[in-house]
């Protein structure tokens, strides 16, 4: 059953997730997504007619808040984990979409 | 021979939902605050921090899905959709894909003297992203999450629309739906409603859709339409000359009138979708349903019922005053007061309406009180002040919602009924225009006018009119 990714397929990954991998990374991750799915694979053959999809894992639902402020100005805490700040801002790279 | 073409418009509209805190967390949405005072981990994407839906969100997505026909989906849940921008701090957005929380409604729009349904696909509850500001000088962006985790509702129609009029008139009514439930406040400029444009064209009498294009960027109803028609030109030159429309996102300049492509092959539009792990599904009882139906305030299309029963004022003024739900408020709430609704309904449909236009501003920005309207009714028509006088006064009360009693007694405007006074004034006038008296002994009725206004400039406005205006035919008899 093995499944196989492409060349392609892990460029286009790597794209994605903004990732430059190095040819030996690149091998690397084949492999590891090549098990994830050969996974997928075992699970598939479960005969699963019949049951309802899960939609979490928790049989839990409808928790809410009201819709009451409870949080104040923390903008320093916020920006204590910044790599960069600006004045009351976090500064990245010129970014323009 | 040209060919004929149609244009095939289908829009996604997102607007922001008027709850006080975000979506996920118990932070502020206040329009403009100082950059990121209105953070916390959740909306900042601090990993192991943990998102808790907003009731109030549920509610006002359910209730904008139900005015506008929608089945509510009964199980429905949040999914991750992943890429990676700077404004969207945990690189995924937390959005609705596969059970979205309303679907299959339409809205109906009028369309010259048509009327037409636009089909509703869709309406799914998702976040806002932060904002950027680009450093002109700096190679850098600086990133406010004041926004980041403010509620959004999208609105996916089908692509029923033919025209940037029949857009308009579209975005017309959900703002409308919108404001009238106390949902959203929808302005365009502010960005609390935008709309993102797909656009294809077709030969007239075809039956399949032409490629279309995404644009985006569009912030105010000029600009929608601006670039309806100029995405329209555009497209039908390439088919014109032969070649094909690319589907692709185009960013709108409104300033240069021009379209250009947004996103090029790098960044794939591939958002791998997956469930939420940190959110637990919403399931909405026919029992919640049912309490959202009860608490819905009245539409338009009620109101206009209503107010053709309980007020005789025409059904033209009906139809203005109802087109948005702030403007209906006044309206009712200055009739309650003082029980005259023709004339509320005049003074809010001209001098209002007037004064509006003059500032630029729209119904939501009034903030003048109906009981000051109320009393300048009352003034004019006890005939303490006369109409110019009221329309000076009433300036005042749009602008700094004065008491018009107060404001007339210090301002000494009461009207002049005083025979003598008047009498005085009018032997004057009568005495300083004898060309004017002449033409109208002579039978010029129009000269008429010229003395009467005269004596109320003599009587600086305040003189009652149809006091001065007997007296002065009598006068002249004599």
């Amino acid at each position: 059953m093995a499944n196989r990714i492409s060349d392609e397929t892990i460029e286009y990954v790597g794209i994605l997730a903004k990732l430059e991998l190095s040819d030996s990374e690149k091998e690397a991750a084949k492999a590891d997504m090549e098990k994830m799915l050969d996974y997928i694979d075992t699970l598939n053959e479960l005969d699963t007619t019949g049951i309802e999809p899960m939609s979490h894992v928790f049989q839990v639902s409808n928790v809410f808040r009201e819709d009451v402020v409870t949080n104040g100005d923390s903008r320093e805490e916020m920006l204590a984990n910044a790599p960069q700040r600006k004045d009351d801002s976090f500064e990245v790279p010129r970014t323009i979409g | 021979m040209t060919k004929q073409y149609e244009t095939v418009i289908g829009l996604e509209v997102h607007i922001e939902l008027a709850t006080k805190t975000k979506i996920f967390c118990g932070c502020s949405t206040e329009f403009g605050g100082a950059p990121n005072t209105h953070t916390c981990p959740v909306c900042t994407g601090m990993p192991g921090s943990l998102p808790v839906l907003n009731r109030q969100v549920v509610e006002y997505a359910m209730a904008l899905g139900l005015a506008t026909n929608c089945q509510i989906t009964q199980v429905c849940k949040f999914d991750r959709k992943n890429y990676f921008y700077p404004d969207n701090p945990q690189n995924y957005q937390i959005s609705q894909l596969y059970l979205p929380i309303a679907r299959n409604g339409y809205v109906e729009i009028e369309s010259g003297a048509e009327k037409k349904k636009v089909r509703i696909h869709e309406m799914h509850m998702e976040e806002d992203a932060g904002k950027l500001v680009h450093d002109e000088w700096d190679d850098t962006s600086l990133v406010d999450y004041n926004r980041s985790g403010v509620p959004l509702v999208e609105i996916v129609s089908e692509p029923d629309m033919r025209s940037a009029d029949e857009v308009i008139a579209y975005l017309e009514k959900l703002r409308m739906i919108a404001q009238y439930l106390g949902v959203s406040d929808c302005k365009l400029q502010e960005g609390s409603m935008r709309a993102d444009v797909n656009l294809s064209v077709r030969e007239a009498g075809t039956k399949d859709f032409g490629t279309r294009t995404e644009m985006k960027n569009l912030n105010s109803f000029k600009a929608i339409a601006h670039a309806i028609e100029g995405e329209r030109e555009r497209q039908i030159e390439l088919l014109e000359a032969g070649k094909e429309v690319v589907q692709e996102t185009r960013r709108w300049d409104d300033n240069k009138e021009h379209s250009y492509a947004m996103r090029s092959k790098e960044d794939a539009q591939d958002y791998r979708y997956f469930p939420e792990p940190d959110l637990v599904p919403i399931v909405i009882s026919d029992e919640w349903i049912d309490e959202i139906k009860a608490r819905q305030p009245e539409l338009r299309t009620e109101k206009l019922e209503r107010y053709r029963k309980e007020f005789d004022i025409p059904q033209y003024d009906a139809e203005i005053i109802t087109e948005s739900k702030k403007m209906a408020d006044l309206f009712e709430e200055t009739t309650a007061i003082c029980g005259k609704p023709k004339k509320v309904a005049n003074w809010l449909m001209v001098e209002t309406f007037r004064l509006m236009k003059d500032n630029g501003m729209e119904a939501d920005d009034l903030t003048f009180s109906p009981a000051n309207l109320a009393r300048l009714i009352d003034l004019v028509d006890a005939g303490t002040i006369n109409s110019s006088v009221a329309k000076k006064v009433f300036e005042k009360i749009f602008s700094e919602d004065v008491d018009p009693e107060k404001y007339v007694e210090e301002n000494g405007l009461k009207m002049v009924n005083d025979e003598d006074a008047l009498r005085e004034t009018i032997e004057n006038v009568i005495a300083a225009n004898p060309q004017a008296v002449a033409d109208y002994k002579g039978g010029k009725e129009k000269a008429l006018g010229a003395l009467m206004g005269q004596t109320m400039k003599a009587m600086k406005g305040k003189a009652n009119p149809g006091m001065v205006n007997q007296m002065l035919r009598e006068m002249l008899q004599s």
